[in-house]
């Protein structure tokens, strides 16, 4: 194993990968920092992005918060998160004043309709490539099936705030799996 | 439209709050900062709202950034600043603080049920976010077209989002959306 010899060399290694992650820096992230600089064992990698899974947040942000700290305390972490957002965010910052000036051409507006749609389609395949892990969900798929249903009407449908939907479908899944978890299933 | 000190302060609750729901990542969190921002504020519009999700997939990076685009186009780039840093502050705080914590207890019940339980709400919140990008285009049949053809290519082939988007781009400037 390897490790980054200061926080300066993490900020460069995830400027790197962020630059390369587009639609997702997750593959890039396990790409470089496990197969090629070998910081991580696939084993830790895979600890570290179900803990992030867990806590509030991006769960890229949270992986490179948690790799940071594992190396360098807190001048890693935050070494590793602006190495992350600090170049993506000047180019969006770029494209979004670009836009707020242009918005109203023709061309412009067109390119955007059809960003959004692929953006809209991106997002949706996001979540189609996340339904087989259901499969091993401890809910089982009716509950899974249900609880997802449930949450798309209440918030998608109902428009009520995600809050309500997030605490009431999210703490009932979340005891029914406590439940089942205990019982043995 | 002028932003007051109570505006300024009530964007950066939002995504405070924001930070502290987005279980399951930043885009599952999309609805209820449209809901706000949109609905219940009428700070921008549909279109903005649409665009600065597809702004911040066009660009490199944790698609989280679509936040202060949303910051931006409110506020203007003070806008974008409170947005990001409200969006940062308490997930970043809580994750340096819990991570050892939660990294021991990972194969604990209450951990693995709470990860378990969260999960088919995060698929449902992200079709969601899904939906309300396909909303504004549901009267052009080539926009159904386009985000098939986007679902299909992203499930069946390991083509960039980079490509996928830059078609997108060409297709609508082109006039075809």
């Amino acid at each position: 194993m390897n490790s980054p010899g200061s926080p300066g060399e993490l900020l460069r290694v995830f400027s790197a990968l962020a630059l390369q992650g587009f639609g997702g820096v997750l593959p890039v992230a396990q790409r470089e920092l496990v197969e090629r600089r070998q910081w991580l064992t696939r084993e830790q990698f895979a600890e570290t992005l179900s803990v992030g899974q867990v806590l509030p947040g991006a769960n890229v942000v949270n992986m490179a918060l948690m790799i940071g700290d594992r190396f360098f305390g807190w001048r890693g972490a935050f070494a590793a998160l602006a190495g992350l957002l600090a170049l993506p965010l000047v180019i969006v910052m770029t494209l979004a004043t670009l836009y707020a000036r242009w918005a109203s051409e023709p061309l412009v507006a067109g390119a955007l309709r059809g960003m959004g749609a692929v953006a809209a389609g991106l997002i949706i395949a996001m979540a189609f490539k996340l339904l087989p892990t259901l499969a091993r969900n401890p809910l089982g798929r009716g509950l899974c099936a249900l609880a997802l249903l449930a949450t798309l009407a209440v918030v998608g449908g109902l428009r009520w705030p995600m809050a309500y939907a997030v605490l009431g479908i999210g703490g009932a899944t979340v005891l029914a799996a406590w439940w089942r978890l205990g019982t043995g299933r | 439209m002028s932003f007051t000190g109570a505006d300024w302060w009530a964007l950066f609750a939002h995504f405070l709050a924001m930070s502290m729901l987005a279980i399951g990542g930043a885009v599952a969190v999309a609805p209820e900062i449209h809901r706000y921002v949109v609905e219940q504020r009428g700070w921008i519009d549909d279109s903005q709202f649409s665009a600065a999700i597809a702004l911040a997939q066009a660009s490199p990076g944790p698609n989280l950034l679509f936040v202060p685009v949303i910051g931006y186009a409110v506020a203007g780039l003070g806008g974008a600043a409170v947005a990001l840093l409200g969006m940062l502050i308490p997930s970043t705080t809580l994750a340096l603080a819990a991570t050892r914590w939660a990294g021991k207890r990972r194969e604990q019940r209450g951990v693995r049920a709470f990860v378990a339980g969260m999960a088919p709400i995060t698929i449902g919140l992200l079709l969601t976010t899904g939906g309300l990008l396909v909303q504004p285009l549901v009267r052009l049949p080539a926009a159904w077209l386009l985000i098939a053809a986007t679902v299909a290519l992203s499930l069946k082939t390991r083509l960039s989002a980079a490509w996928l988007i830059g078609a997108g781009a060409a297709a609508g400037a082109l006039g075809w959306v």
